[in-house]
């Protein structure tokens, strides 16, 4: 056992150079926490748990995308006196799921906006009856004219959300692009867009609720954020904030998918337990929480761009638009994302962007790993390629031309101060993919090949912790402390859902408290518990939280150091004692930290100009693809992924979260598409919304750059959702270079490719005849 | 899970004689079940309208395969497993040794069976169009004795099949004279792994002097039934395979397939690509002659 | 239809349910037997999440009924470890990443179980079909590959 070396004076935050090379535990791939119960199948989800007298609820959901609800019977067939049934009516506060905004219907009460939206809950001992009651339940609806694209929305012909279908609208205009025009020596537009994008976690959604006028409401939920199901809970029930607490368990993968909906399925779950005085679970099966619950939004991005022959780029105006579904929830914040990634990882000496979501009456879009970012850096990484080919460059050439750097500012006006090299990255990727040799060998090739093949690039950035001021507003506090045993605890409501927050948590802790790993464990995520530490989202754990948890341990240190019980120098045992006898004396120890945004950050909500993310993470993916030209399929067959995101904290887990969102981004750019029967998903199985099998992944390869940021835990970005961003936009790239043809959307099926490649085939033809 | 066990009834008679005696007694009244891959689907979905099952797993009459010098015999009850893992299976007839190992996943190819491919009479089926092009033959039995019946006749429209209530598919006779033929199987779907095909197609044929002395050509998805290529091969026996040759089957095919948009692909798509492996089978068949 | 009484080996005891016969392999064991170890995923035999051993084949327990397991022998993931020690692909699952968010890892387990008895060094082509009925969202599987490959090398000396 390693005596602690302190490594900074009380009060200073150490500075870079004194972190490296000198961690036990920080940098090393310290296994899960929870890892050895999920090898063994005792990891307790929340369809594993049950409670004495638990019954089980389930949601009676509209038919039709938009109407007034005229008449609502019961049919027969089944014994309605044995259900609990909840309607709009039995909520006790207000009916609203409360995010940014209380638009969203708890329960509609009468009129639906969209199809599969939650009307009254059932709930029965019997889980089996239930589905049969739910069919039973007949509606008449007053059936109102819908909108089922972005274009019917920005008509506007139809209304259907406030006064103009539009949820939310940014600006960034920096520099003067109306003056650009004339100084380029081209002008290439385009067009691109991307589809829903269904979460697919393995874990469906539930929740169990509790209640008693006592104890008031416990929740126990698969969720991202307890604290955001905290706010909405008491908002619905009208309860004290201290009547009402949430629990998260073990949650079987999120990628932003339980960032809302659980504070709806909660909900729905707290109205049956207030009912029937009895806890009730509620628990989606595959097609329902396919079709009712949220996606990534679709979107269109067009953007202008002006550029010299030399391949510098003078001017972008940009539009990018998404597709918000029936309720604002967090389209304001996903669009905002989207907006400030649009200009991609380049300078743009003159940038406008203008955004909007929109209104549509499908179940609203919501949070998916990205949040906005992967929909605008698609639009601008196939642009660069389409700029390229236009003015007669290599698409790296002309990358590396426009790279923003140290000093050179983003579209909000930030100047890049982390000593970031892109150009570096992108070397080192184009030579570990082999991509000039391939690049060159494939063109030629391709001609006549029945299977052709093609690389491409994409280069890219990812802001990390929430945009602008939302961490200030968040205000997150993190904390540690001592229980009677000794035993060392991380207090967040930060969750775990595979991303490997306990485990890096608890090496940042055993770390900054100079004790070993396993001495180190996290407080049930339980809001009667734990801080506020914010949602686990944004890619903002490792860094925001993981600072926290840091400066709360080296406080808890303090504090044992102060009090006597602790020397210079102890071994793991001797801290625990310490921390033990001082609880034993004290009645406590725990020690919380708060965030304090960094003095340089500054922000302005009106303008959009400012520091929108305290750093960012940056990345050049290669993919390399054979399109075979009988099937129109595409094969990934091989992907290079270069990153640089600060420190890595477990290098096990960080390859694991490029690999696993490398994964999600080919099913994104090539097997992923959600298909629209007015407003609903008519391929809410797992037969007919594909993702990638283990026969489909390629290798993928992940390599990083480790830059150590002076504000994260030992110096770590945001890692989680940058893997998203890069994959589709490489592969269209590399799809566009295989067939020497323009491919702009996503999901790309090889139906699409047919329908492009087999219709130009027959154009010489038509010509001829003509 | 949409549908009450409880409304279920489920009968395991634990021989061939005791299911047939069920399915001759009240016949409609039972639909058997083996694996339960495709049963066990529509129950959980809550779509299962039959309400009275009747167990086949295991049943060791219906899980041999037997071969003679001449022939192979392959019990209805033979998982996909079982088939691809068949020596006699592989060396014959490794067309449908191909199709198994394309149905399903690894867990789905342990129960799934021949038969229930069969009889669900899924035109996206993997086996069929092997079982088209190797012109096997279907054996059906009922309690009042045993028929035969060609595949090719078995399909008589969109999931209408010749099984009468009270019979069950027994086996699946196949007749070794395949050695030596050209073959040639395709399947496209949503992905490499565990897809429901989008087209696939198996061909077998034979060169002489350069031109097609046989042909057979099956395929999946392009029409309501699963579909042995009659006026294709029609137009192509005879002929050396030239462009003009190859020109002239994909018109053929054009005329013989009616795929349909759904949920898995478009029409347009299915008749592009359908028309693009035949070419391709052709030219390879052209290219390599009689394959041993 | 009323309740009846079925035997299963499971785990290597002999264990009494009262159940419908239709009633799915997968919920007597997560309900009946209270080995929720084994998961649902899809309910439609897709994801494999809820994939065991029934009599030495590997089978998504959601598309059985328990009729159809009377008398058969079923190891489920809670029967993998001897005791407190882990079994060499539960090992390496957690030594490489292989488990991330844990929902996929009982069924990729026990799929990984069954290729290694059917294939004690697999190739890179075996490990990607054995393991193609299991769909994971969280790794991009490479984690798993690695896994498997490094149980396989542990295997040997056992």
């Amino acid at each position: 056992m390693e005596a602690f070396r302190s490594f900074s004076r009380p009060g200073e935050p150490p500075s870079i150079g004194e972190y490296l090379g000198k961690e036990r535990i920080v940098g090393t791939p310290a296994l899960r926490k929870e890892g050895v119960a999920k090898v063994r199948g005792s990891a307790r989800y929340i369809d594993d748990i049950s409670f004495p007298g638990m019954i089980f609820g389930a949601t009676v959901r509209s038919s039709i995308a938009r109407g007034r609800i005229q008449k609502i019977e019961f049919g027969e067939g089944v014994i309605w006196d044995e259900f609990i049934v909840v309607s709009a009516k039995d909520i006790p506060g207000e009916n609203a799921i409360a995010l940014i905004n209380k638009d969203w219907p708890c329960l509609a009460a009468d009129r639906v906006n969209h199809p599969e939206e939650p009307i009254l809950l059932l709930a029965h001992p019997d889980r089996h009856l239930l589905p049969k009651a739910v069919a039973a339940v007949r509606i008449e609806y007053e059936v109102l004219p819908s909108v089922h694209s972005m274009e019917e929305s920005e008509r506007g012909d139809v209304i259907v959300w406030g006064a103009d279908n539009v949820f939310k609208k940014f600006l960034i205009d920096n520099g003067n692009v109306d003056a650009a025009w004339d100084q380029a020596d081209f002008i290439v537009e385009g067009e691109y867009t991307t589809g829903a994008q269904e979460h697919l976690y393995i874990d469906n959604n539930g929740a169990i609720a509790a209640y008693t006028p006592d104890e008031g409401l416990t929740i126990w939920g698969s969720m991202q954020c307890p604290f955001y199901a905290h706010k909405s809970l008491v908002c619905l029930t009208g309860l004290p904030e201290d009547k009402v607490r949430i629990i998260q368990v073990e949650t079987g993968g999120a990628f932003g998918g339980k960032e809302d909906y659980p504070s709806m399925i909660g909900a729905h779950a707290a109205l049956l337990a207030m009912k029937s005085g009895r806890p009730v679970k509620i628990m989606y099966d595959r097609m329902e929480d396919m079709v009712a619950t949220t996606k990534r939004h679709p979107s269109r991005t067009r953007i202008r761009t002006a550029v010299t022959k030399e391949g510098k780029l003078l001017a972008a105006d940009i539009d990018f638009t998404t597709d918000g579904g029936a309720y604002s929830t967090l389209s304001a914040t996903v669009l905002s994302r989207g907006t400030i990634h649009a200009g991609g990882a380049y300078y743009w000496p003159n940038i406008r962007v203008r955004s909007k979501a929109l209104a549509t009456n499908c179940p609203p879009h919501g949070a998916f790993r990205g949040f906005g970012a992967p929909q605008s850096l698609f639009a601008m990484e196939r642009h660069m390629d389409r700029v390229a080919s236009a003015i007669g460059m290599s698409p790296e050439e002309l990358r590396r031309r426009n790279f923003l750097r140290p000093g050179l500012a983003t579209a909000t006006g930030q100047k890049i101060s982390e000593d970031v090299n892109l150009e570096h990255l992108l070397a080192r990727a184009l030579t570990i993919s082999g991509y000039s040799a391939k690049r060159e060998r494939f063109s030629r090739e391709n001609i006549r090949a029945k299977k052709k093949k093609g690389i491409g690039i994409a280069a890219f950035l990812h802001g990390s912790g929430f945009t602008g001021s939302g961490e200030r507003y968040l205000n997150s506090v993190a904390g540690m402390d001592a229980t009677a045993e000794g035993k060392l605890r991380v207090l967040v409501s930060s969750t775990e859902f595979g991303q490997g927050t306990n485990t890096i948590l608890c090496q940042i802790a055993a770390e900054s408290l100079g004790i070993d790993y396993d001495a180190v464990e996290m407080a049930p995520p339980d809001t009667g518990i734990v801080p506020n530490s914010g949602p686990t989202v944004a890619s903002r754990t490792s860094m925001i939280v993981g600072k926290l948890v840091h400066s709360a341990a080296i406080g808890l240190r303090q504090t044992l150091q102060a009090s006597g019980l602790l020397g210079e120098s102890w071994t793991t045992p001797e801290f625990c004692e310490a921390a033990k006898t001082h609880v034993a004396k004290y009645g406590a120890l725990r020690s919380d930290s708060r965030y304090e945004p960094p003095v340089d950050v500054h922000w302005d909500d009106q303008t959009y100009r400012g520091e929108a993310y305290a750093a960012y993470a940056w990345a050049v993916y290669v993919a390399e693809v054979t399109v075979d030209m009988l099937t129109y399929g595409v094969t990934v067959d091989d992907f290079v992924a270069v990153q640089e995101v600060g420190r890595v904290l477990n290098p096990t887990l960080a390859t694991g979260q490029i690999e696993g969102g490398v994964a999600q981004g080919i099913g994104y750019a090539l097997y992923e598409k959600v298909q629209w029967e007015r407003g609903r998903m008519a391929n809410g199985q797992m037969t007919n919304y594909i993702i990638p099998t283990s026969q489909d992944i390629p290798p993928i390869r992940v390599f990083f750059e480790e830059m150590p940021f002076g504000h994260g835990a030992y110096g770590a970005k945001g890692i989680g959702e940058l893997p998203m961003d890069g994959p589709a936009p490489a592969i269209l790239n590399a799809v566009s270079h295989a067939t020497d043809t323009d491919f702009n959307a996503i999901p790309l099926l090889a139906e699409d490719i047919c329908l492009r490649l087999a219709l130009r085939q027959t154009v010489p033809v038509e010509a001829v005849a003509v | 899970m949409r549908s009450h066990p409880a409304e279920y009834d489920f009968a395991s008679p634990g021989s061939l004689a005791g299911v047939l005696e069920r399915l001759d007694s009240e016949p409609g009244e039972w639909l058997p079940v083996a694996g339960g891959t495709e049963v066990m689907v529509q129950y959980g979905a809550g779509r299962l309208r039959a309400r009275r099952l009747l167990n086949l797993w295991n049943i060791v009459d219906l899980r041999q395969i037997t071969e003679t010098s001449e022939h192979l015999s392959i019990g209805g009850g033979c998982t996909f497993a079982q088939l691809r893992g068949h020596v006699s299976v592989q060396e014959h007839f490794p067309l449908l040794a191909q199709a198994a190992s394309w149905t399903g996943g690894i867990a789905n190819q342990n129960r799934a069976t021949i038969a229930g491919n069969i009889v669900n009479a899924s035109p996206a089926a993997d086996s069929p169009p092997a079982l088209l092009v190797y012109e096997a033959e279907l054996e059906l039995i009922s309690a009042r004795g045993t028929r035969r019946i060609a595949y090719a006749d078995f399909h008589l429209g969109y999931k209408k099949t010749a099984l009468q209530p009270r019979e069950l598919l027994l086996a699946i006779h196949l007749q070794k004279r395949f050695a030596g033929w050209f073959r040639y199987a395709q399947k496209t779907g949503a992905r490499n792994a565990q897809a429901i095909s989008k087209i696939c197609v198996a061909a077998v044929g034979k060169l002489r002097d350069g031109r097609v002395e046989a042909l057979h050509i099956g395929m999946g998805a392009v029409a309501p039934t699963p579909l042995r290529l009659r006026k294709t091969e029609e137009a192509l026996l005879g002929t050396i395979l030239t462009e003009d040759a190859i020109a002239n089957g994909r018109r053929m095919l054009l005329t013989e397939i009616a795929p349909i948009d759904d949920i898995r692909s478009s029409a347009e798509y299915r008749r592009q690509v359908a028309a693009n492996l035949l070419e391709d089978m052709l030219r390879n068949f052209a290219a390599k002659g009689n394959a041993a | 239809m009323s309740r009846q009484c079925f035997s299963l080996h499971v785990n290597g005891e002999c264990r009494m349910v009262e159940a419908y016969p239709m009633e799915r392999l997968l919920d007597v064991l997560r309900d009946g037997l209270g080995l929720t170890g084994t998961k649902e995923g899809c309910g439609e035999g897709e994801c494999g999440a809820c994939s065991v051993l029934i009599d030495g084949e590997l089978v998504n327990s959601c598309l059985v009924p328990v009729a159809q397991v009377n008398g058969t022998e079923i190891v489920t993931i809670e029967g993998v470890a001897a005791g407190q020690h882990l079994h060499p692909a539960q090992q390496a699952f957690l030594t490489c990443g292989g488990a991330q968010c844990g929902m996929c890892t009982p069924g990729m387990i026990m799929a990984t179980v069954y290729l290694l008895k059917k294939y004690p060094q697999p190739t890179s082509d075996q490990i990607r079909e054995g393991l193609n009925g299991n769909l994971c969202r969280c790794t991009g599987y490479m984690r798993i590959f690695e896994a498997v490959e490094k149980a396989a090398v542990q295997g040997q000396g056992e």
